[in-house]
């Protein structure tokens, strides 16, 4: 539903007679702010309540990431690849050990293929559904629509655990496979879960879709015009957001996708709302997957049997593994030198390119806003500093 | 009308309210530490070493050979290989670890020393409440901290503990058929 016809200029306040003649207010959000999603912080030039200039600061979580990993094994970097999007570990393996898997020649067997599907929803399912709570919670709703969420979250992490030992470190997939054959109570598990999370989502719109404080805060906030979303390079929900059909699981097909039928869903304004219904939509669609795969699982074998995983010299050269991560492309970039360590290790994380375009979002736009922009883009700090 | 989605969107968190009070789906707390969940068999937290029979020092599966030590993705695994042999559960004489220290401060839980161990001999427990007041000895945790008999394996990880010793006991009955083996082997030469 889309609510008023309030343009996003009617709500901007002219400033008369400025008794600081025209100079700005410079404040600094962050790094500990509680709308800034960890230690991130904003350098943000105010006139008023407007904001004229909008720096983000980066990398007080910065953890030398890559050069960790060019100094471990390949195995050994699959645990760190866990906690760049902390809240994704599932998918940033896949993305990890695809782009091995591209480097060393490996193949994966079917069952592990649709395991690694049935995972990876089950993540975007989780990672959008508690966004949509934090993005509540930045406007104020505090507590009821981010417990709810969690609610949820916990039924697929308690999965998780089950599956990998972990619930959000999850290392579960491996070059060549996944590490645990996932067993028939699991999967009628996640069976359960599939069949009851329309329930949820219903009962989700209903409590917010409506909402007037929601559309007001959000309708034409943060508009992220088609073009600049393009050339920034911006990728997941926030460039569908914006109108453009780019879906890496569409474009690539990588694993099995090309098998499932799902559709993907487009914004026509760029704002905050749009971002935010992309989210509930996508989560609609993962749900569709998961029962398509769920039913299409195949016996057999979870672990390329030739795979290596301990002493692994892949052949001396590079590969670009990309995967739909929930945020955005998540790719890992490698170079082989032919020994047991990568020679260059390259993440491209989602949320810090995403990140990138927040100034353009903001500016005109009151402080108020800048909060509800920032938790529509849905970055995680691991992954924005490494 | 203004303010009918609000309306709706609160009838929504009064009948979750409301059913919190009679259905268990809707109240998903659990009032720890009086109440605990039951962890699932796969839980993993921190590596233990595993002995056989009753004696630590006999029965202490590792043989020092260093790979989880290399593997470990923080480096949190020190050992020191033993000058002296002692038998292993087949018999063969092997080195044990002189020392074996893990720093539990620095350990991730990825479980990747479990995976890389040829020997069975690091698995995971499942124990989570490890917190101390003694920051560096009591987080530095040595061989004797470490070594876990079998049995305690099996109460933590049925399953997988069932298969592990399955492993070992083919295992073990290949080495013992080994010395025989190249009798076999001449014989069928002699026979050629």
């Amino acid at each position: 539903m889309r609510w008023g016809t309030a343009s996003a200029d009617d709500r901007m306040v002219e400033i008369a007679g400025d008794p600081d003649g025209g100079e700005l207010l410079e404040i600094s959000m962050g790094p500990h702010h509680p709308s800034t999603h960890g230690v991130f912080r904003m350098n943000v030039q105010l006139e008023g309540e407007r904001v004229m200039r909008l720096k983000p600061v980066f990398g007080y979580l910065h953890r030398n990431h890559e050069q960790i990993a060019e100094k471990v094994s390949y195995l050994a970097s699959i645990p760190y690849t866990d906690r760049l999007d902390y809240l994704c570990s599932m998918t940033n393996n896949w993305a990890y050990a695809l782009s091995v898997e591209k480097l060393a020649g490996i193949a994966v067997p079917e069952r592990a293929e649709y395991v690694r599907v049935i995972v990876a929803e089950l993540t975007r399912l989780q990672n959008h559904a508690s966004l949509i709570g934090f993005l509540m919670q930045d406007m104020g709703a505090s507590g009821t629509p981010l417990m709810y969420a969690f609610r949820e979250r916990e039924k697929i992490l308690d999965l998780f655990e089950q599956l990998s030992g972990a619930r959000m470190m999850c290392n579960y997939m491996r070059f060549g496979g996944v590490r645990v054959d996932p067993s028939a109570d699991w999967l009628n598990g996640v069976r359960a879960l599939t069949g009851a999370f329309p329930r949820f989502l219903n009962e989700f719109e209903k409590l917010l879709m409506e909402n007037e404080i929601l559309i007001s805060r959000t309708q034409g906030v943060g508009v992220l015009s088609r073009e600049l979303a393009v050339n920034a390079g911006i990728t997941g929900p926030m460039l569908r957001a914006s109108g453009v059909n780019y879906d890496v699981r569409k474009v690539d097909g990588y694993g099995i996708y090309e098998r499932f039928q799902f559709r993907v869903p487009l914004g026509e304004h760029g704002d905050v709302y749009d971002r935010y219904m992309m989210r509930v939509l996508e989560m609609r669609e993962s749900v569709k997957i998961l029962e398509q795969a769920l039913a299409g699982i195949p016996g057999g074998p979870v672990m390329d049997p030739k795979a290596r995983l301990r002493g692994l010299r892949p052949k001396a050269g590079e590969a670009y593994g990309r995967i739909e991560s929930p945020k955005g492309e998540l790719g890992f970039f490698l170079i082989s030198d032919g020994t047991t360590n990568p020679y260059r290790y390259r993440v491209r994380p989602p949320s810090l390119i995403n990140l990138t375009v927040l100034e353009d979002m903001c500016l005109g736009r009151s402080v108020a806003d800048i909060v509800v922009t920032l938790g529509s883009v849905d970055i995680v700090l691991g992954e924005v500093d490494r | 009308m203004l303010g009918e989605g609000i309306v709706k969107g609160l009838g929504e968190t009064a009948r979750n309210f409301f059913g919190s009070f009679v259905g268990k789906e809707r109240l998903t707390t659990v009032q720890f530490p009086e109440e605990r969940l039951i962890q699932p068999e796969a839980t993993r937290v921190f590596p233990f070493l595993i002995y056989d029979t009753d004696d630590m020092e006999k029965g202490l599966r590792c043989v020092a050979c260093k790979i989880c030590e290399v593997e470990c993705p923080p480096k949190c695994i020190t050992i020191e290989k033993s000058t002296e042999k002692k038998p292993d559960y087949a018999g063969k004489p092997q080195f044990f670890p002189a020392k074996f220290d893990i720093d539990v401060s620095v350990c991730m839980s990825c479980q990747i020393c479990v995976e890389v161990c040829p020997f069975e001999a690091i698995k995971m427990d499942t124990a989570f409440e490890l917190s101390t007041d003694d920051r560096f000895g009591g987080l530095l945790w040595q061989k004797d901290r470490l070594a876990k008999p079998n049995a305690y394996y099996h109460t933590i990880h049925p399953t997988e503990a069932a298969a592990v010793d399955e492993e070992l006991a083919e295992k073990k009955a290949k080495a013992e058929a080994k010395p025989a083996a190249p009798a076999a082997n001449t014989g069928a030469a002699a026979v050629r």
